[in-house]
Protein backbone atom coordinates (compact mmCIF):
# COMPACT_ATOMS: atom_id res chain seq x y z
CA UNK A 1 0.00 0.00 0.00
CA UNK A 2 2.62 2.18 1.09
CA UNK A 3 4.72 1.39 -1.92
CA UNK A 4 1.84 2.58 -4.24
CA UNK A 5 1.44 5.44 -2.68
CA UNK A 6 4.90 6.20 -2.95
CA UNK A 7 5.22 5.21 -6.83
CA UNK A 8 1.58 7.49 -7.18
CA UNK A 9 3.60 10.64 -6.25
CA UNK A 10 6.36 9.56 -7.89
CA UNK A 11 4.46 9.74 -11.18
CA UNK A 12 2.64 12.92 -10.13
CA UNK A 13 5.88 14.52 -9.83
CA UNK A 14 7.36 13.01 -13.23
CA UNK A 15 3.80 14.27 -14.31
CA UNK A 16 4.62 17.84 -13.21
CA UNK A 17 8.42 17.45 -14.88
CA UNK A 18 6.57 16.59 -17.82
CA UNK A 19 4.59 19.40 -18.40
CA UNK A 20 7.46 21.70 -17.53
CA UNK A 21 8.87 21.73 -20.99
CA UNK A 22 5.31 22.53 -22.77
CA UNK A 23 4.36 24.92 -20.25
CA UNK A 24 7.81 26.80 -20.79
CA UNK A 25 7.05 26.53 -24.77
CA UNK A 26 3.57 27.93 -24.47
CA UNK A 27 5.44 31.08 -21.98
CA UNK A 28 8.07 32.19 -24.60
CA UNK A 29 4.77 32.20 -27.03
CA UNK A 30 3.10 34.98 -24.81
CA UNK A 31 5.10 38.34 -25.41
CA UNK A 32 5.77 40.60 -22.57
CA UNK A 33 4.77 40.08 -19.28
CA UNK A 34 4.16 37.82 -16.84
CA UNK A 35 4.69 34.42 -18.68
CA UNK A 36 4.53 32.18 -15.51
CA UNK A 37 1.83 34.55 -13.82
CA UNK A 38 -0.20 33.46 -17.39
CA UNK A 39 0.54 30.33 -17.22
CA UNK A 40 -0.83 29.63 -13.85
CA UNK A 41 -3.90 31.73 -14.47
CA UNK A 42 -4.69 29.48 -17.47
CA UNK A 43 -3.85 26.14 -15.65
CA UNK A 44 -6.14 27.71 -12.68
CA UNK A 45 -8.76 28.62 -15.53
CA UNK A 46 -8.15 24.55 -17.11
CA UNK A 47 -9.01 23.26 -13.29
CA UNK A 48 -12.34 25.19 -12.90
CA UNK A 49 -13.49 22.46 -15.85
CA UNK A 50 -15.32 20.05 -14.04
CA UNK A 51 -14.75 17.83 -17.13
CA UNK A 52 -10.88 18.05 -16.42
CA UNK A 53 -10.53 17.89 -12.86
CA UNK A 54 -12.69 14.16 -13.78
CA UNK A 55 -10.39 13.15 -16.64
CA UNK A 56 -6.94 13.88 -13.64
CA UNK A 57 -8.80 12.04 -11.05
CA UNK A 58 -9.69 8.81 -13.85
CA UNK A 59 -6.12 9.05 -15.37
CA UNK A 60 -4.30 8.81 -11.61
CA UNK A 61 -6.88 5.78 -11.06
CA UNK A 62 -5.70 3.85 -14.15
CA UNK A 63 -2.15 4.58 -13.60
CA UNK A 64 -2.50 3.82 -9.75
CA UNK A 65 -4.01 0.58 -11.02
CA UNK A 66 -1.39 0.01 -13.58
CA UNK A 67 1.49 0.39 -11.15
CA UNK A 68 -0.22 -1.99 -8.54
CA UNK A 69 -0.61 -4.51 -11.27
CA UNK A 70 3.06 -4.26 -12.56
CA UNK A 71 3.98 -4.72 -8.97
CA UNK A 72 1.80 -7.16 -8.08
CA UNK A 73 3.07 -9.05 -11.68
CA UNK A 74 0.05 -11.66 -11.47
CA UNK A 75 -2.18 -11.33 -14.55
CA UNK A 76 -4.29 -13.89 -13.72
CA UNK A 77 -6.11 -12.56 -10.81
CA UNK A 78 -4.78 -9.20 -11.36
CA UNK A 79 -4.85 -7.29 -14.81
CA UNK A 80 -3.05 -4.23 -15.14
CA UNK A 81 -5.01 -1.84 -17.34
CA UNK A 82 -3.37 -1.60 -20.42
CA UNK A 83 -3.95 -5.45 -20.77
CA UNK A 84 -7.94 -4.83 -19.50
CA UNK A 85 -8.65 -2.31 -21.92
CA UNK A 86 -7.35 -4.39 -24.83
CA UNK A 87 -9.21 -6.80 -23.97
CA UNK A 88 -12.26 -4.50 -23.80
CA UNK A 89 -11.51 -2.89 -27.07
CA UNK A 90 -10.60 -7.46 -28.64
CA UNK A 91 -14.05 -7.96 -27.04
CA UNK A 92 -16.14 -4.90 -28.49
CA UNK A 93 -14.11 -5.95 -31.82
CA UNK A 94 -14.19 -9.60 -32.15
CA UNK A 95 -15.46 -11.35 -29.25
CA UNK A 96 -19.32 -11.71 -27.75
CA UNK A 97 -18.70 -8.15 -25.16
CA UNK A 98 -21.17 -6.11 -27.56
CA UNK A 99 -23.64 -8.96 -27.96
CA UNK A 100 -23.64 -9.20 -24.10
CA UNK A 101 -24.29 -5.83 -23.85
CA UNK A 102 -26.71 -5.58 -26.49
CA UNK A 103 -28.46 -8.14 -24.39
CA UNK A 104 -28.55 -7.01 -20.71
CA UNK A 105 -29.79 -4.00 -22.25
CA UNK A 106 -32.40 -5.51 -24.40
CA UNK A 107 -33.85 -7.46 -21.32
CA UNK A 108 -33.37 -4.17 -18.67
CA UNK A 109 -35.61 -2.08 -21.29
CA UNK A 110 -38.23 -4.75 -21.25
CA UNK A 111 -38.26 -5.04 -17.50
CA UNK A 112 -37.98 -1.13 -16.99
CA UNK A 113 -40.89 -0.13 -19.20
CA UNK A 114 -43.10 -3.21 -18.16
CA UNK A 115 -42.55 -1.71 -14.04
CA UNK A 116 -42.57 1.83 -15.04
CA UNK A 117 -46.17 1.14 -17.06
CA UNK A 118 -47.40 -1.03 -14.02
CA UNK A 119 -46.43 1.30 -11.36
CA UNK A 120 -48.20 4.24 -13.49
CA UNK A 121 -51.48 2.44 -13.51
CA UNK A 122 -50.93 1.60 -9.86
CA UNK A 123 -50.05 5.28 -8.67
CA UNK A 124 -53.30 6.07 -10.90
CA UNK A 125 -55.48 3.78 -9.02
CA UNK A 126 -54.02 4.98 -5.95
CA UNK A 127 -54.47 9.00 -6.29
CA UNK A 128 -58.20 8.36 -7.12
CA UNK A 129 -59.01 5.65 -4.59
CA UNK A 130 -57.75 6.58 -1.08
CA UNK A 131 -58.21 2.62 0.47
CA UNK A 132 -55.68 1.74 -3.24
CA UNK A 133 -52.92 4.14 -1.42
CA UNK A 134 -52.79 2.78 1.19
CA UNK A 135 -52.23 -0.97 -0.18
CA UNK A 136 -50.08 0.72 -2.46
CA UNK A 137 -47.77 2.48 0.54
CA UNK A 138 -48.09 -0.70 2.78
CA UNK A 139 -46.72 -2.66 -0.74
CA UNK A 140 -43.95 -0.14 -1.10
CA UNK A 141 -42.83 -0.64 2.77
CA UNK A 142 -42.61 -3.71 2.81
CA UNK A 143 -41.14 -4.56 -0.67
CA UNK A 144 -38.43 -1.33 -0.64
CA UNK A 145 -36.06 -2.97 1.68
CA UNK A 146 -36.35 -6.39 -0.11
CA UNK A 147 -33.31 -6.70 -2.35
CA UNK A 148 -34.71 -8.26 -5.83
CA UNK A 149 -32.11 -10.45 -6.22
CA UNK A 150 -33.47 -12.25 -3.11
CA UNK A 151 -36.40 -12.98 -4.90
CA UNK A 152 -34.17 -14.65 -7.91
CA UNK A 153 -33.98 -18.41 -6.21
CA UNK A 154 -37.89 -18.26 -5.86
CA UNK A 155 -38.12 -16.56 -9.72
CA UNK A 156 -36.50 -19.47 -10.55
CA UNK A 157 -38.79 -22.23 -9.14
CA UNK A 158 -41.45 -20.56 -10.49
CA UNK A 159 -40.87 -19.47 -14.13
CA UNK A 160 -37.50 -20.99 -14.63
CA UNK A 161 -33.76 -20.25 -16.28
CA UNK A 162 -34.94 -17.75 -18.74
CA UNK A 163 -36.00 -13.87 -19.39
CA UNK A 164 -39.47 -14.56 -17.59
CA UNK A 165 -36.98 -14.87 -13.98
CA UNK A 166 -35.27 -11.78 -15.07
CA UNK A 167 -37.51 -9.83 -15.71
CA UNK A 168 -39.39 -10.81 -12.45
CA UNK A 169 -36.78 -9.33 -10.38
CA UNK A 170 -36.32 -6.47 -12.39
CA UNK A 171 -39.75 -5.42 -12.29
CA UNK A 172 -39.42 -5.83 -8.46
CA UNK A 173 -36.53 -3.31 -8.62
CA UNK A 174 -37.93 -0.54 -10.69
CA UNK A 175 -41.63 -1.09 -9.37
CA UNK A 176 -41.53 -0.09 -5.82
CA UNK A 177 -39.31 2.64 -5.88
CA UNK A 178 -40.71 4.48 -8.96
CA UNK A 179 -44.19 4.33 -7.67
CA UNK A 180 -43.30 5.72 -4.66
CA UNK A 181 -41.47 8.46 -6.07
CA UNK A 182 -44.54 9.23 -8.55
CA UNK A 183 -47.00 8.92 -6.11
CA UNK A 184 -45.20 11.59 -3.98
CA UNK A 185 -44.59 13.88 -7.32
CA UNK A 186 -48.19 13.83 -8.23
CA UNK A 187 -49.15 14.59 -4.92
CA UNK A 188 -46.83 17.76 -4.67
CA UNK A 189 -48.06 19.20 -7.67
CA UNK A 190 -49.00 22.67 -6.22
CA UNK A 191 -52.92 23.33 -5.54
CA UNK A 192 -52.60 26.60 -7.74
CA UNK A 193 -51.33 24.68 -10.83
CA UNK A 194 -54.22 22.35 -10.23
CA UNK A 195 -56.83 24.81 -10.45
CA UNK A 196 -55.42 26.51 -13.47
CA UNK A 197 -55.87 23.18 -15.46
CA UNK A 198 -59.02 23.03 -14.40
CA UNK A 199 -60.24 26.89 -15.07
CA UNK A 200 -58.95 26.29 -18.57
CA UNK A 201 -61.35 23.12 -18.85
CA UNK A 202 -59.03 20.68 -18.94
CA UNK A 203 -60.01 17.48 -17.53
CA UNK A 204 -58.66 13.37 -17.56
CA UNK A 205 -55.89 12.66 -20.10
CA UNK A 206 -55.34 16.32 -21.29
CA UNK A 207 -55.04 17.14 -17.47
CA UNK A 208 -52.76 14.29 -16.54
CA UNK A 209 -50.61 15.26 -19.76
CA UNK A 210 -51.02 18.92 -20.03
CA UNK A 211 -49.97 19.86 -16.30
CA UNK A 212 -49.95 16.99 -13.78
CA UNK A 213 -47.25 15.35 -15.54
CA UNK A 214 -45.11 18.08 -16.49
CA UNK A 215 -45.04 19.48 -12.62
CA UNK A 216 -44.42 15.73 -11.27
CA UNK A 217 -41.69 16.01 -13.41
CA UNK A 218 -38.92 16.67 -10.90
CA UNK A 219 -40.11 13.62 -8.82
CA UNK A 220 -40.71 11.38 -12.00
CA UNK A 221 -37.55 12.00 -13.13
CA UNK A 222 -35.47 11.27 -10.28
CA UNK A 223 -37.60 8.07 -9.66
CA UNK A 224 -37.20 7.12 -13.14
CA UNK A 225 -32.94 7.45 -12.24
CA UNK A 226 -33.05 5.54 -9.21
CA UNK A 227 -35.40 2.80 -10.46
CA UNK A 228 -32.51 2.69 -13.48
CA UNK A 229 -29.67 1.89 -11.20
CA UNK A 230 -31.43 -0.50 -9.03
CA UNK A 231 -32.56 -2.28 -12.38
CA UNK A 232 -28.96 -2.18 -13.59
CA UNK A 233 -27.57 -3.85 -10.24
CA UNK A 234 -30.36 -6.33 -10.21
CA UNK A 235 -29.69 -7.58 -13.93
CA UNK A 236 -25.88 -8.12 -13.66
CA UNK A 237 -26.23 -9.92 -10.44
CA UNK A 238 -28.90 -11.57 -11.52
CA UNK A 239 -27.01 -12.61 -14.54
CA UNK A 240 -24.38 -14.18 -13.13
CA UNK A 241 -26.58 -16.79 -11.81
CA UNK A 242 -27.53 -18.07 -15.24
CA UNK A 243 -26.97 -17.27 -18.63
CA UNK A 244 -30.46 -16.71 -20.49
CA UNK A 245 -31.46 -16.54 -23.98
CA UNK A 246 -29.97 -18.84 -26.88
CA UNK A 247 -27.69 -16.42 -28.23
CA UNK A 248 -26.20 -14.53 -25.65
CA UNK A 249 -26.40 -14.86 -21.83
CA UNK A 250 -25.55 -10.92 -20.91
CA UNK A 251 -22.97 -8.97 -19.31
CA UNK A 252 -23.48 -10.96 -15.99
CA UNK A 253 -23.00 -14.16 -17.41
CA UNK A 254 -19.92 -12.42 -19.34
CA UNK A 255 -17.79 -12.09 -16.04
CA UNK A 256 -18.94 -15.41 -15.06
CA UNK A 257 -17.89 -17.32 -17.62
CA UNK A 258 -14.59 -15.43 -17.81
CA UNK A 259 -14.01 -15.55 -14.77
CA UNK A 260 -14.31 -19.43 -14.50
CA UNK A 261 -12.07 -19.76 -17.85
CA UNK A 262 -9.26 -18.02 -15.05
CA UNK A 263 -9.90 -15.08 -18.42
CA UNK A 264 -9.11 -12.41 -15.50
CA UNK A 265 -8.86 -9.32 -18.22
CA UNK A 266 -11.75 -9.90 -19.71
CA UNK A 267 -13.77 -10.18 -16.54
CA UNK A 268 -12.05 -6.44 -15.95
CA UNK A 269 -12.86 -5.71 -19.45
CA UNK A 270 -16.86 -6.58 -18.46
CA UNK A 271 -16.74 -4.82 -15.51
CA UNK A 272 -15.60 -1.65 -16.93
CA UNK A 273 -18.67 -2.33 -19.34
CA UNK A 274 -20.89 -2.46 -17.08
CA UNK A 275 -19.43 1.03 -15.27
CA UNK A 276 -19.75 2.37 -18.95
CA UNK A 277 -22.93 1.70 -19.61
CA UNK A 278 -24.52 3.38 -16.16
CA UNK A 279 -21.98 6.13 -16.76
CA UNK A 280 -23.85 6.66 -20.11
CA UNK A 281 -27.47 6.37 -18.82
CA UNK A 282 -26.19 8.66 -15.69
CA UNK A 283 -24.94 11.35 -18.54
CA UNK A 284 -28.68 10.85 -20.74
CA UNK A 285 -30.65 11.55 -17.65
CA UNK A 286 -28.18 14.32 -16.82
CA UNK A 287 -29.11 15.80 -20.46
CA UNK A 288 -32.82 15.18 -20.08
CA UNK A 289 -32.72 17.36 -16.06
CA UNK A 290 -30.99 20.09 -18.00
CA UNK A 291 -32.83 20.65 -20.97
CA UNK A 292 -36.46 20.45 -18.54
CA UNK A 293 -36.66 20.53 -14.79
CA UNK A 294 -33.33 22.88 -14.10
CA UNK A 295 -34.29 24.71 -17.38
CA UNK A 296 -37.46 25.71 -15.90
CA UNK A 297 -36.34 26.10 -12.12
CA UNK A 298 -38.04 23.56 -10.74
CA UNK A 299 -34.50 21.76 -9.62
CA UNK A 300 -30.70 23.61 -8.62
CA UNK B 1 -86.52 34.92 -37.24
CA UNK B 2 -88.48 37.74 -38.22
CA UNK B 3 -91.74 35.96 -36.20
CA UNK B 4 -89.54 36.76 -32.58
CA UNK B 5 -90.67 39.78 -30.89
CA UNK B 6 -87.89 42.75 -31.98
CA UNK B 7 -85.85 43.88 -28.84
CA UNK B 8 -82.82 45.81 -29.00
CA UNK B 9 -79.82 42.92 -28.75
CA UNK B 10 -78.18 45.30 -26.35
CA UNK B 11 -81.24 45.71 -24.21
CA UNK B 12 -81.63 41.98 -24.24
CA UNK B 13 -78.06 41.33 -22.64
CA UNK B 14 -77.96 44.41 -20.30
CA UNK B 15 -81.58 42.64 -19.42
CA UNK B 16 -79.22 39.61 -18.36
CA UNK B 17 -76.51 40.00 -15.39
CA UNK B 18 -73.00 38.58 -16.65
CA UNK B 19 -72.82 36.81 -12.88
CA UNK B 20 -75.88 36.58 -10.86
CA UNK B 21 -75.52 34.47 -7.03
CA UNK B 22 -78.45 34.01 -5.77
CA UNK B 23 -78.70 32.68 -1.60
CA UNK B 24 -75.25 31.44 -1.92
CA UNK B 25 -74.87 29.34 1.28
CA UNK B 26 -71.32 27.30 1.00
CA UNK B 27 -69.58 24.85 3.29
CA UNK B 28 -66.30 23.52 3.70
CA UNK B 29 -65.22 19.98 5.27
CA UNK B 30 -62.71 20.94 8.54
CA UNK B 31 -61.55 18.88 10.81
CA UNK B 32 -64.60 18.83 13.23
CA UNK B 33 -66.96 18.43 10.58
CA UNK B 34 -68.37 20.41 8.22
CA UNK B 35 -68.52 24.56 8.44
CA UNK B 36 -70.33 27.22 7.11
CA UNK B 37 -68.65 29.55 5.39
CA UNK B 38 -70.92 31.66 3.60
CA UNK B 39 -74.33 32.00 3.96
CA UNK B 40 -76.88 33.52 1.71
CA UNK B 41 -74.89 36.05 -0.32
CA UNK B 42 -76.98 37.94 -3.49
CA UNK B 43 -75.00 39.62 -5.94
CA UNK B 44 -75.08 40.63 -9.88
CA UNK B 45 -72.74 41.67 -11.40
CA UNK B 46 -73.44 43.94 -15.34
CA UNK B 47 -71.48 43.60 -17.63
CA UNK B 48 -68.61 46.11 -17.66
CA UNK B 49 -68.55 46.66 -13.68
CA UNK B 50 -65.80 45.92 -11.52
CA UNK B 51 -67.22 44.35 -8.21
CA UNK B 52 -65.10 43.97 -5.26
CA UNK B 53 -65.77 41.30 -2.61
CA UNK B 54 -64.22 42.99 1.01
CA UNK B 55 -64.22 41.44 4.23
CA UNK B 56 -61.99 40.04 7.00
CA UNK B 57 -60.32 36.54 6.90
CA UNK B 58 -63.34 34.38 7.14
CA UNK B 59 -65.78 36.14 5.70
CA UNK B 60 -65.96 33.06 2.45
CA UNK B 61 -64.86 36.25 -0.07
CA UNK B 62 -62.41 33.68 -1.55
CA UNK B 63 -64.97 30.78 -1.30
CA UNK B 64 -67.57 33.22 -3.24
CA UNK B 65 -65.01 33.30 -5.80
CA UNK B 66 -64.43 29.58 -5.71
CA UNK B 67 -68.09 28.73 -5.96
CA UNK B 68 -67.95 31.69 -9.21
CA UNK B 69 -64.98 29.81 -10.80
CA UNK B 70 -67.03 27.06 -10.28
CA UNK B 71 -64.18 25.06 -8.35
CA UNK B 72 -66.98 24.99 -5.15
CA UNK B 73 -70.45 23.95 -5.40
CA UNK B 74 -72.52 26.02 -3.44
CA UNK B 75 -74.18 23.96 -0.37
CA UNK B 76 -77.65 26.20 -1.24
CA UNK B 77 -78.30 29.05 -3.78
CA UNK B 78 -77.16 29.30 -7.10
CA UNK B 79 -74.82 30.91 -8.92
CA UNK B 80 -75.21 31.64 -12.74
CA UNK B 81 -72.95 33.22 -15.98
CA UNK B 82 -75.04 34.78 -19.12
CA UNK B 83 -78.41 32.88 -17.54
CA UNK B 84 -76.64 30.08 -17.09
CA UNK B 85 -76.48 27.95 -13.89
CA UNK B 86 -72.34 27.28 -13.50
CA UNK B 87 -71.72 23.70 -13.49
CA UNK B 88 -68.03 23.84 -13.14
CA UNK B 89 -64.91 25.22 -13.91
CA UNK B 90 -64.61 26.92 -17.49
CA UNK B 91 -62.83 29.21 -19.24
CA UNK B 92 -65.53 31.93 -19.91
CA UNK B 93 -64.48 32.80 -15.84
CA UNK B 94 -60.52 33.16 -15.88
CA UNK B 95 -59.07 33.07 -12.47
CA UNK B 96 -55.95 35.55 -11.40
CA UNK B 97 -55.01 33.57 -7.58
CA UNK B 98 -52.51 35.16 -5.42
CA UNK B 99 -49.81 32.80 -5.48
CA UNK B 100 -47.17 33.51 -7.72
CA UNK B 101 -46.41 29.58 -8.74
CA UNK B 102 -50.17 30.29 -10.98
CA UNK B 103 -48.02 30.54 -13.68
CA UNK B 104 -46.81 27.05 -15.47
CA UNK B 105 -42.73 26.59 -14.64
CA UNK B 106 -42.54 24.53 -17.55
CA UNK B 107 -43.70 27.36 -20.26
CA UNK B 108 -42.26 30.43 -21.24
CA UNK B 109 -43.81 33.74 -20.55
CA UNK B 110 -44.90 33.55 -24.01
CA UNK B 111 -46.86 30.01 -24.20
CA UNK B 112 -48.08 30.30 -20.49
CA UNK B 113 -50.14 33.39 -21.75
CA UNK B 114 -50.86 31.60 -25.06
CA UNK B 115 -52.02 28.13 -22.92
CA UNK B 116 -55.31 29.00 -22.13
CA UNK B 117 -56.38 30.27 -26.24
CA UNK B 118 -54.54 27.12 -27.22
CA UNK B 119 -56.31 24.07 -25.18
CA UNK B 120 -59.83 26.31 -24.21
CA UNK B 121 -60.76 28.40 -27.92
CA UNK B 122 -57.92 26.21 -29.82
CA UNK B 123 -56.64 28.99 -31.69
CA UNK B 124 -53.62 27.46 -33.57
CA UNK B 125 -49.96 28.02 -31.80
CA UNK B 126 -48.70 30.90 -33.74
CA UNK B 127 -51.91 33.08 -33.52
CA UNK B 128 -52.02 32.31 -29.82
CA UNK B 129 -48.48 33.22 -29.58
CA UNK B 130 -48.82 36.21 -31.47
CA UNK B 131 -52.09 37.18 -29.08
CA UNK B 132 -49.98 36.27 -26.22
CA UNK B 133 -46.83 38.80 -27.47
CA UNK B 134 -49.46 41.41 -27.69
CA UNK B 135 -51.26 41.04 -24.34
CA UNK B 136 -47.74 40.87 -22.17
CA UNK B 137 -46.80 43.94 -24.09
CA UNK B 138 -50.35 45.82 -22.68
CA UNK B 139 -48.82 44.36 -19.40
CA UNK B 140 -45.86 45.90 -19.80
CA UNK B 141 -43.78 42.71 -20.36
CA UNK B 142 -42.35 42.66 -23.38
CA UNK B 143 -39.00 41.81 -22.86
CA UNK B 144 -39.93 39.02 -20.72
CA UNK B 145 -41.44 37.02 -23.91
CA UNK B 146 -39.09 34.08 -23.42
CA UNK B 147 -38.45 33.92 -19.91
CA UNK B 148 -39.46 31.14 -17.97
CA UNK B 149 -41.65 32.10 -14.99
CA UNK B 150 -39.06 31.01 -12.40
CA UNK B 151 -36.82 34.52 -13.43
CA UNK B 152 -39.10 36.67 -12.73
CA UNK B 153 -40.26 39.08 -9.94
CA UNK B 154 -43.64 38.75 -7.92
CA UNK B 155 -44.71 42.12 -9.73
CA UNK B 156 -43.50 40.29 -12.88
CA UNK B 157 -45.14 37.28 -12.62
CA UNK B 158 -48.54 38.95 -11.29
CA UNK B 159 -48.46 41.09 -14.41
CA UNK B 160 -48.06 37.71 -17.17
CA UNK B 161 -51.12 36.15 -14.88
CA UNK B 162 -53.00 38.95 -15.71
CA UNK B 163 -51.73 39.01 -19.32
CA UNK B 164 -52.63 35.38 -19.76
CA UNK B 165 -56.16 36.00 -18.25
CA UNK B 166 -57.19 39.23 -20.96
CA UNK B 167 -55.89 37.30 -23.32
CA UNK B 168 -58.66 34.38 -23.01
CA UNK B 169 -61.54 37.28 -23.39
CA UNK B 170 -63.27 35.63 -20.59
CA UNK B 171 -66.47 36.90 -20.05
CA UNK B 172 -65.34 37.82 -16.61
CA UNK B 173 -61.99 37.89 -14.86
CA UNK B 174 -61.95 36.73 -11.45
CA UNK B 175 -58.97 38.01 -9.24
CA UNK B 176 -58.26 36.84 -5.66
CA UNK B 177 -56.22 39.16 -3.65
CA UNK B 178 -53.85 39.27 -6.77
CA UNK B 179 -51.39 42.00 -5.08
CA UNK B 180 -51.52 40.53 -1.77
CA UNK B 181 -48.50 38.79 -2.00
CA UNK B 182 -46.39 42.02 -3.59
CA UNK B 183 -44.37 44.61 -1.81
CA UNK B 184 -46.64 47.82 -1.29
CA UNK B 185 -44.70 49.82 -4.28
CA UNK B 186 -45.15 47.10 -6.61
CA UNK B 187 -49.03 46.66 -5.15
CA UNK B 188 -49.67 50.59 -6.28
CA UNK B 189 -48.23 50.23 -9.62
CA UNK B 190 -50.08 46.96 -10.85
CA UNK B 191 -52.87 48.46 -9.49
CA UNK B 192 -52.56 51.75 -11.35
CA UNK B 193 -51.97 49.30 -14.62
CA UNK B 194 -55.17 47.37 -13.83
CA UNK B 195 -56.80 50.69 -13.82
CA UNK B 196 -56.17 51.68 -16.77
CA UNK B 197 -56.12 48.60 -19.16
CA UNK B 198 -60.15 48.18 -17.46
CA UNK B 199 -60.79 51.63 -18.94
CA UNK B 200 -59.16 50.59 -22.46
CA UNK B 201 -60.64 47.20 -22.35
CA UNK B 202 -63.91 47.36 -19.89
CA UNK B 203 -63.81 43.75 -18.67
CA UNK B 204 -66.03 42.24 -16.33
CA UNK B 205 -64.48 41.83 -12.71
CA UNK B 206 -65.08 40.77 -9.76
CA UNK B 207 -61.81 41.11 -7.57
CA UNK B 208 -61.47 40.10 -3.64
CA UNK B 209 -59.12 41.55 -1.35
CA UNK B 210 -58.92 43.03 1.97
CA UNK B 211 -57.55 45.87 1.88
CA UNK B 212 -60.23 48.76 2.29
CA UNK B 213 -58.17 50.82 -0.21
CA UNK B 214 -57.87 49.13 -2.39
CA UNK B 215 -61.47 47.86 -2.69
CA UNK B 216 -62.44 51.58 -3.27
CA UNK B 217 -60.11 52.22 -5.80
CA UNK B 218 -60.23 48.79 -7.98
CA UNK B 219 -64.06 48.52 -7.67
CA UNK B 220 -67.21 50.25 -9.49
CA UNK B 221 -69.36 48.62 -7.01
CA UNK B 222 -68.03 46.90 -3.17
CA UNK B 223 -69.62 44.05 -1.27
CA UNK B 224 -69.13 44.07 2.33
CA UNK B 225 -68.93 41.04 4.22
CA UNK B 226 -68.30 39.37 7.76
CA UNK B 227 -67.21 36.91 9.16
CA UNK B 228 -67.89 33.42 10.59
CA UNK B 229 -70.02 32.82 8.46
CA UNK B 230 -69.64 35.37 5.48
CA UNK B 231 -73.01 37.22 4.88
CA UNK B 232 -73.82 40.24 3.64
CA UNK B 233 -73.45 43.70 5.63
CA UNK B 234 -73.62 46.15 2.68
CA UNK B 235 -73.56 46.59 -1.04
CA UNK B 236 -73.01 49.60 -2.75
CA UNK B 237 -71.54 51.95 -5.75
CA UNK B 238 -68.36 53.89 -5.60
CA UNK B 239 -68.37 55.02 -9.13
CA UNK B 240 -66.36 58.23 -10.15
CA UNK B 241 -63.32 57.11 -7.03
CA UNK B 242 -60.00 56.06 -9.13
CA UNK B 243 -56.62 56.69 -9.76
CA UNK B 244 -57.12 60.75 -9.93
CA UNK B 245 -59.67 60.69 -6.45
CA UNK B 246 -56.62 58.38 -4.30
CA UNK B 247 -55.95 60.50 -1.62
CA UNK B 248 -58.35 63.12 -2.39
CA UNK B 249 -60.73 63.51 0.73
CA UNK B 250 -63.68 62.37 -0.97
CA UNK B 251 -61.63 58.99 -1.49
CA UNK B 252 -60.48 59.13 2.48
CA UNK B 253 -64.39 59.31 3.49
CA UNK B 254 -65.24 56.57 1.63
CA UNK B 255 -62.54 54.36 3.13
CA UNK B 256 -63.76 55.69 6.57
CA UNK B 257 -66.84 55.16 5.68
CA UNK B 258 -66.08 51.51 4.50
CA UNK B 259 -64.03 50.98 7.75
CA UNK B 260 -67.27 51.48 10.24
CA UNK B 261 -69.00 49.70 7.82
CA UNK B 262 -67.04 46.67 8.20
CA UNK B 263 -65.92 47.20 12.07
CA UNK B 264 -69.38 48.12 13.68
CA UNK B 265 -70.54 44.32 12.10
CA UNK B 266 -67.78 42.56 12.73
CA UNK B 267 -66.41 43.14 16.00
CA UNK B 268 -69.71 41.59 17.38
CA UNK B 269 -68.88 38.49 15.96
CA UNK B 270 -65.48 37.97 15.67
Amino acid sequence: MSDSLASDADLAGAGRRGAGPSTGSRAHDVAGGTPRAQVAGALAALWQITLVRRAVVLASLAALWQVAALWQNNPLLFPTFTDTMSALAEGLRHEDLLPASVASITVLLKGYALAVALALVFVSVAIAVPFAKEVLLTLTAMFNPLPAIALLPLAMLWLGLGEASLLLVMVHAVLWPFALAALTGFEQVPETQRLVGRNYGLRGISYIALILIPAALPSLLSGLKIAWAFAWRTLIAAELVFGVSSRSGGLGWYIYRNRNELLTDKVFAGLVTVILIGLLVEVLFRLVEQRTVRRWGLQR
Amino acid sequence: MTALPVIPSAEVRSAVPVLEARGLTLDYAGAAGRHRAVEDVSFDVAAGERLVLLGPSGCGKSSILKALAGFLKPAAGTVHIRGAAIKGPGPDRIVVFQEFDQLLPWKSVRDNVAFPLRVARKVPLREARERADAALVKVGLARALDAYPHTLSGGMKQRAAIARALAAEPDVLLMDEPFAALDALTRRTLQEDLLKLAEEQGFTLVFVTHAIDEAVLVGTRLHLLAAHPGRTIATFETAGLGLAERGTPAFEQVVRDVHDLLFADGARHV
